[in-house]
């Protein structure tokens, strides 16, 4: 059920925060976490969907918001692309799950990225893919935003530079 | 379910991540098991919580150890309890022969010293939810050959 998933992750950042002191500790460790789970989750997705090939980043974006958090998550955040190259997109989210029995985050954890668990799984899924990524949190509800915001930079590999995008 | 990959994932990611981080600090691995039997009690207690809402009131010791080993176990697992044995003065053992969290690891008697690990948190589960129902217990597991465990 996804409430003991919530609710697990929420004793995992609030026993992170006892841990560590400053914010970004808990971040990156939260991010690094992400990864663990995200290099073997697109296993699981991957099984579980059989999607086909994706041919482009756009498909590629697309498909973890519409397939992977709708399978996982429950929700499908919009997806849009923010960059000419059409290698940045942005996710929005107008209801995270992960954040359901969180009203605020404590005073003196003000930059604390609460999902920043979710970002780490976006990156560690992709690198599987052998798609490399930049995944981070643009805007968050939880600080005070309209939305959740993630937004995915995917990095161009070595040999891409050789080729032109379409 | 999608759901349970998750949250086998987490679960796992979290005794990965707490024991690396021991490694590096103190190297004392008691505090871990504590740590995650700690976050097992929270999330037991807010998790019961939400599962007895509608339920009615429970009779007696007996009927809220069933109510664990059936609809909490299902809930959570996705399976029963395979076994509850007690000897009516407080002591109950329940067993569960494919526990999820173990099925992954192995099928005998391989990694069997790592196991208790991944039960400190389930372990804590239990503890939290029978303290919200108003019992003060103490939680152990026994793992003798994976994935069964006790």
């Amino acid at each position: 059920s996804r409430e003991l998933f919530v609710l697990t992750y929420g004793a995992l950042v609030a026993q992170l925060c006892k841990d560590y002191e400053k914010d970004e500790d808990v971040n990156t460790c939260l991010d690094r976490m992400g990864y663990g789970i995200g290099v073997r989750l697109i296993d699981d997705f991957l099984a579980r969907s059989a999607v086909r090939k994706c041919r482009s980043y756009s498909e590629t974006a697309g498909m973890i918001a519409q397939v992977a958090f709708k399978m996982y998550l429950g929700v499908t955040p919009s997806v849009s692309c923010s960059s000419a190259a059409g290698n940045e997109f942005s996710l929005i989210l107008d209801k995270n799950p992960l954040v359901d029995f969180v009203e605020e985050l404590p005073a003196e954890r003000a930059s604390l990225c609460y999902c920043n668990l979710l970002c780490g799984v976006i990156r560690g899924a992709l690198e599987m893919v052998h798609l490399a990524a930049e995944v981070t949190f643009l805007q968050d509800r939880l600080k005070g935003d309209a939305v959740t915001e993630i937004g995915i930079t995917f990095l161009r590999k070595a040999e891409d530079r050789k080729h032109k995008r379409n | 379910m999608a759901d349970e990959a998750l949250f086998l994932l987490l679960h796992n990611e979290m005794v990965a991540g707490l024991y690396r981080a021991a490694e590096q600090g103190e190297g004392e691995n008691g505090r871990c098991t504590t740590k995650l039997e700690s976050m097992g009690f929270r999330v037991g207690q807010g998790l019961i919580e939400r599962f007895t809402k509608d339920t009615a009131r429970f009779k007696d010791e007996l009927d809220i150890m069933k109510f664990v080993c059936k609809d909490f176990w299902t809930t959570v697992f996705k399976k029963q309890i395979d076994n509850l044995r007690t000897n009516h003065q407080g002591i109950y053992v329940l067993q569960d022969n494919k526990f999820r969290l173990l099925t992954q690891m192995s099928a005998g008697k391989q990694y069997l010293e790592h196991a208790p690990k991944y039960l400190a948190f389930t372990c804590g589960l239990i503890r939290g939810g029978l303290s919200n129902l108003g019992i003060k217990s103490i939680v152990t597991a026994e793992v003798s050959s994976m994935p069964a465990c006790k």
